[in-house]
C-alpha cells in the first residue's frame, strides 16, 4: 500500500489524457439523449421501468381502474411467479451462452411427480415437495451432462428433453389430472401470509437498504472514489423503500372477505426470495462473475482457469431445481396436476430475459432486467384478459412487442 | 506479352492506420510469367501490399497508385480487383467445407440457364479445370474430405477458373507435406510458362530460392531491396529482413538468474485437423528465476502450441515431462498450470485474453478471482483496490476500472491482460507476443515491464515474432522452425541473421 504514493509521483504529465487521442481516450458506452450522456447500461435498465410503468398505467386507465387496483395487482404478482423463478434460472442459462428448451415439460413432470406422490403413494407434504424439486434438479443434471461434457449443443438436449420428458409425464399419469388433496401443498399457490408479515418484511427491506447504500458509500471513501451527495444517497434509500412500502400497501389492502386483508401471496414470497438470491449469486459471488466470463468469450474463461464444463453442469443443476419449485407453485395454483401443465412456459422464460436485455449471444443481462420482462410479459397477459382481447390478438401483440423490444434493444446498442 | 513497362505496377504506396505508418512509399512491380517473391519479418508490410492489390482496402485508403498493362486501377472493393484479375489465395482458406470441389470452383458464378443450375455444365468444366493442371481429385468431392494440401491446390484452380492474370500465393506451402509441395510447385511452374503473373509470400527462404524470378524485401513498412534470384543470396536476404538497428528501446538487463523454476522435456503436440503430423515436436528447455527466455522463430513454427501445450489447453494432444521448481507436476487444464505458478499473456487479447465486453476490473480480476476477492462472495471493494493498483503500475490510461475493456487501445487492452496474469502471483510468466499490434511507446513500456518482473524473479518465457524484441530482451534465445528447435543461442551470441537463419531452416544449429 505504501507505493500507491509513489505510484502517483512517478507518473510522468500524462498529457494525453487531456487530449482526445483515440490511442489513449477511454470511454464506457454511453448514449447520448438531449444533451445527456447516460451510460448505455443504466439507459436500458430505465426504459425497461419506463415500458412497465407505462404498460401499468394504460391498462390502469383503459380498465376502468381495475388494473393496478389491489385486488388485480395482487393477481397479477402470483402469475409473475411461475415464469419470474424459471426466468430467474434461465438467466444464467442464456448468459453462459446455453439455452434450456425444456423447462415446461418438466414443470410439467416435476409438478406430476409431486401430485403422484401426495395423491397416489400418500406421501406428506415435504416428502412430495421435495420429489418434484429432486425430478427437476436431476433432470437439470441429465441434460447439464450431456451438454457440458458430451458436447451436444443445449438447444438439441432441451429440445429432445422437451418432447421425452411431457412423454414421461403422459405415461406416469396416464393422461388423468391428479388432484392436490394436502391442504398445505395448495396453500403454496394459493395463501398469503398476512399484513404484519408483509410490514415486518418492508422493515427488514428498507433498512437493508440504508444499510447497503451507505455501507457502499463508506467503501468509496476507503477507496478514494468520489462519495456521492447526501441528496444522492438520500434519495437512493428512500425511491426503492417507497416502492417496497407501495407494493406492500397494495398487497396487504386487498380485502379476501369483507375486512379480511390479504397480504403477499405466498408464491410471491418465494419468488422474490429467489430472486433476491439469483441477484446475489450472479452479482457477489465468483460463480457468477465465472457465468458472464464463459458466455462473454470462453476461450478466454478456460484460459484463465475456469472449468466451463463443470459451471455449465452446475447452471443447468440449478435451472432444473428452480424448474422444479416453479412446478410446484404452478401445481399448488391450479390445484391439480394435469398432464400439459406447464406448456410454452420455456418461451416465456426466455422472452422475459431477452426483453429485459439479456443476449441470446451470452455474456450479458441481469437478473433485475429478467424479472422486469417476466412482469412486462405477465401485465399484458394480464391486462390485456381484462380488456377481454381476443386470444388470438394478444398472441400477435405479445409476439409483436417481443421483437420490437429485442429490435430496439439491437439499435441502441449499435449505437452505444 | 508487355510492351516496355511492367504489367502491375505498385508506385509510392503508402499505407497509415491509427498510430502506425505501415507501408511508407513501397513501390513494387511484377511482369507476366514472372515469379516475384515478397519475403520480410512479420510485420513488414506484406500482408497489408497484398490486401491493397486485392482491394481488401479500397481506393481512398491509401497513398500511392496501382497500374495494370500502364492504366491506373482503382479499387472500390474486392470485387472490382477480382474483376481485374487478381486472385488471392490467402493463408486461411476460404472452401466451403460441405460443398463439392466443382461447387466451391463456381461458387457464386454458378453456369446457369433460365436461372437453373447446369450441374452437368458445372462438373466437366471443373474436371477440365483439375486435368489441366494435373491433379486428380474428383469434383464431385466433398472439401472436408481432402487433406489440407489437396484443398490449397483447389484454392488455386479455382482463382484460375476466373481468369486470374495475377496470382498471390501468401504462405501456400504452410500446411503442405514435402510431396504435396513438389506437386504444388510443378503447377506453379507451369503458370508461370503460361504467363500467369505471381506474388509469392513466403517464410521459407529455401522454397523462394528455388522458385522465384524476383526477390524483394521488405522492412518497417518500406521496400529494402528488389533484385533477380539469382543475384541474391540467403545470408543477404536474411541481412536486409533484419538490418535494422536493435534499438535503445530496450531497457539494459540487469537482473541476476537463480535456479531453475520450470523445466520441460520432450514437449510434443499434435495436429488436431491431420493425423500424424506434429505442431510441436520434441522440445526441452529450462529457464531460470529472473531469466527471460526468448523463443523466436516464423509464423507456424510451433511457439504458441507449445506454450498453450505446457499450460494444459491441449489436453489429449499433449506429450511431456513438466517439472516446476524440481518437481514432476501434471498440467491437465490452465486451472491446473494456474495453480502451479504460471501464468500466460496469450497471443491474440481479443480471441483469447479479454472478455471484451466487461470491465478493466472484471478482466483484472478474472484469473486470480478467489485470491484476490474470497472464495465464493466477491468484495467489490478488494476487486477495485487490486485493479487500481494494477492501473496505476502498469499505467494503463483510463479514468475508471469500470470502463468497458473493449473501448481501450491495444496497448492499453494487452496492459490489461498482463495485469490479469500479475494478480495471480505467478512464478513463471508466459509472454505470447506481447506486443503485437500496439503503439511505440506502449511497446517501451511493456518491455520496461518484463525487464522488472524479471528482476522480481520471476521466469520469463517470452515469444515473439519480432526479432529485435527476442534479442533485445532475452537472456537466452530459442530457435524453433516447424515444431523443432533449430538454434539455442546465448544472448552474446545471437545475432538477428544467425536467429533468422534457424528460424527459416536454412541451418540447423546442434543446440
Amino acid at each position: 500500500m505504501a507505493d500507491k504514493t509513489e505510484a502517483k509521483i512517478d507518473r510522468p504529465p500524462a498529457t494525453s489524457d487531456m487530449a482526445p487521442d483515440p490511442e489513449t481516450a477511454t470511454i464506457t458506452r454511453q448514449t447520448t439523449i438531449a444533451g445527456w450522456k447516460i451510460p448505455t447500461d443504466v439507459l436500458r435498465a430505465y426504459t425497461m421501468v419506463f415500458a412497465l410503468v407505462a404498460i401499468w398505467v394504460y391498462f390502469h386507465y383503459s380498465t376502468d381502474q381495475i388494473f393496478l387496483e389491489s385486488r388485480n395487482f395482487s393477481n397479477l404478482m402470483r402469475q409473475t411467479a411461475v415464469t419470474g423463478v424459471l426466468a430467474v434460472g434461465m438467466l444464467m442459462v442464456i448468459i453462459t451462452g446455453q439455452i434450456d428448451l425444456s423447462v415446461g415439460s418438466v414443470v410439467g413432470l416435476a409438478g406430476g411427480v409431486a401430485a403422484v406422490a401426495q395423491g397416489w403413494l400418500g406421501w406428506g407434504l415435504g416428502p412430495s415437495l421435495a420429489a418434484g424439486i429432486a425430478v427437476g434438479l436431476a433432470i437439470g443434471a441429465v441434460q447439464g451432462t450431456l451438454t457440458a461434457y458430451l458436447n451436444i449443443p443445449a438447444f438439441i438436449v432441451t429440445l429432445g428433453g422437451l418432447l421425452a420428458w411431457r412423454g414421461v409425464i403422459l405415461g406416469l399419469s396416464r393422461g388423468e389430472t391428479i388432484p392436490i388433496r394436502l391442504p398445505g401443498f395448495k396453500s403454496i399457490g394459493q395463501d398469503y401470509v398476512g399484513p404484519t408479515v408483509g410490514w415486518i418484511i418492508a422493515g427488514i427491506a428498507v433498512a437493508a437498504i440504508a444499510w447497503l447504500t451507505i455501507n457502499r458509500n463508506r467503501a468509496r471513501r476507503r477507496h478514494a472514489l468520489a462519495v456521492p451527495k447526501t441528496a444522492t444517497t438520500v434519495a437512493r434509500i428512500l425511491v426503492p423503500s417507497l416502492v417496497i412500502v407501495g407494493f406492500i400497501y397494495l398487497m396487504n389492502s386487498y380485502e379476501i372477505a369483507p375486512g379480511v386483508h390479504a397480504g403477499i401471496p405466498v408464491p410471491v414470497i418465494i419468488f422474490l426470495a429467489i430472486a433476491l438470491a439469483g441477484v446475489f449469486i450472479t452479482q457477489n459471488t465468483t460463480f457468477g462473475r465465472y457465468l458472464y466470463a464463459i458466455g462473454g468469450n470462453p476461450d478466454a474463461a478456460r484460459l484463465s482457469g475456469i472449468n466451463i464444463r463443470k459451471y455449465l453442469l452446475a447452471v443447468f443443476c440449478i435451472m432444473g431445481a428452480l424448474t422444479g419449485v416453479a412446478s410446484i407453485i404452478y401445481t399448488a395454483r391450479v390445484g391439480s396436476a394435469s398432464p400439459d401443465a406447464g406448456q410454452l412456459l420455456e418461451l416465456d422464460a426466455i422472452a422475459a430475459c431477452v426483453i429485459g436485455g439479456t443476449s441470446l449471444m451470452g455474456g450479458r443481462g441481469t437478473v433485475f432486467g429478467a424479472i422486469l420482462g417476466a412482469l412486462i410479459m405477465a401485465s399484458l397477459d394480464n391486462g390485456m384478459s381484462l380488456k377481454n382481447v381476443e386470444p388470438y390478438l394478444q398472441n400477435i401483440i405479445k409476439g409483436a412487442i417481443l421483437v420490437i423490444a429485442v429490435g430496439l434493444d439491437m439499435a441502441g446498442r449499435k449505437r452505444g | 506479352m508487355s510492351n516496355d513497362h511492367p504489367f502491375l505496377q505498385m508506385r509510392d504506396i503508402t499505407k497509415t492506420f491509427p498510430g502506425v505508418r505501415a507501408l511508407d512509399g513501397v513501390s513494387f512491380d511484377l511482369n507476366k510469367g514472372e515469379i516475384h517473391a515478397l519475403v520480410g519479418e512479420n510485420g513488414a508490410g506484406k500482408s497489408t501490399l497484398m490486401k491493397i492489390l486485392a482491394g481488401v482496402y479500397p481506393h481512398s485508403e491509401y497513398g500511392g497508385e496501382i497500374l495494370i498493362n500502364g492504366k491506373e486501377v482503382r479499387f472500390g472493393g474486392v470485387r472490382e480487383a477480382e474483376t481485374a484479375g487478381i486472385a488471392v489465395i490467402y493463408q486461411e482458406l476460404s472452401l466451403v467445407q460441405d460443398m463439392t470441389v466443382a461447387e466451391n470452383i463456381f461458387l457464386g458464378r454458378e453456369p446457369r440457364k433460365w436461372g437453373v443450375l447446369r450441374r452437368e455444365e458445372m462438373y466437366r468444366r471443373s474436371q477440365h479445370l483439375l486435368d489441366d493442371l494435373h491433379l486428380t481429385i474428383d469434383p464431385h468431392v466433398t472439401i472436408r474430405n481432402l487433406g489440407i494440401g489437396q484443398q490449397q491446390l483447389i484454392e488455386i484452380a479455382k482463382a484460375l477458373s476466373h481468369e486470374a492474370a495475377i496470382l498471390v500465393l501468401d504462405e501456400p506451402t504452410a500446411a503442405l507435406t514435402d510431396a504435396e509441395v513438389e506437386i504444388f510447385f510443378g503447377i506453379v511452374n507451369k503458370l508461370r510458362d503460361r504467363g500467369v503473373a505471381m506474388i509469392y509470400i513466403s517464410h521459407k527462404l529455401e522454397e523462394v530460392f528455388r522458385i522465384s524470378d524476383r526477390i524483394t524485401v521488405l522492412r518497417d513498412g518500406r521496400t529494402v531491396g528488389t533484385n533477380p534470384t539469382s543475384e541474391w543470396t540467403e545470408a543477404q536476404v536474411i541481412a536486409r529482413m533484419v538490418g535494422r538497428e536493435v534499438g535503445d528501446i530496450f531497457p539494459t538487463i540487469d537482473h541476476e538468474h537463480g535456479d531453475v523454476l520450470l523445466e520441460v522435456r520432450n514437449i510434443s503436440v499434435a495436429d488436431p485437423v491431420v493425423t500424424g503430423k506434429k505442431l510441436v515436436d520434441n522440445v526441452s528447455f529450462s529457464v531460470r528465476r529472473g531469466e527471460v527466455l526468448g523463443i523466436a522463430g516464423l509464423m507456424g513454427a510451433g511457439r504458441s502450441d507449445l506454450l498453450m501445450g505446457i499450460f494444459g489447453a491441449h489436453a489429449g494432444r499433449f506429450s511431456g515431462e513438466i517439472l516446476v521448481e524440481g518437481k514432476s507436476v501434471q498440467i491437465r487444464s490452465p486451472a491446473e498450470a494456474i495453480k502451479n505458478g504460471l501464468g500466460f499473456v496469450t497471443e491474440d487479447r481479443k480471441r483469447f485474453g479479454l472478455v471484451l465486453d466487461q470491465t478493466i476490473l472484471n478482466n483484472m480480476t478474472l484469473a486470480g478471482l478467489r485470491k484476490i476477492s474470497g472464495r465464493f462472495i466477491t468484495s467489490i471493494d478488494a476487486e477495485a483496490a487490486a485493479a487500481e493498483r494494477s492501473m496505476k503500475e502498469l499505467r494503463v490510461k483510463s479514468n475508471s476500472v469500470f470502463t468497458i475493456a473493449g473501448t481501450l487501445s491495444g496497448g492499453n487492452q494487452q496492459k490489461v491482460v498482463l495485469a490479469k496474469w500479475l494478480l495471480t502471483n505467478p512464478r513463471v510468466l508466459f509472454l505470447d507476443e506481447p506486443t503485437r499490434g500496439i503503439d511505440v511507446g506502449a511497446k517501451q513500456e511493456i518491455y520496461a515491464q518484463i525487464n522488472q518482473l524479471a528482476k522480481a524473479g520471476l521466469a520469463i518465457v517470452l515469444v515473439s515474432s519480432e526479432l529485435p524484441e527476442v534479442l533485445g530482451l532475452s537472456d537466452r534465445i530459442l530457435v524453433l522452425h516447424e515444431g523443432r528447435v533449430t538454434g539455442e543461442f546465448s544472448r552474446s551470441n545471437a545475432s538477428p541473421e544467425r536467429v533468422m537463419a534457424c528460424a527459416t531452416g536454412s541451418i540447423h544449429q546442434a543446440a
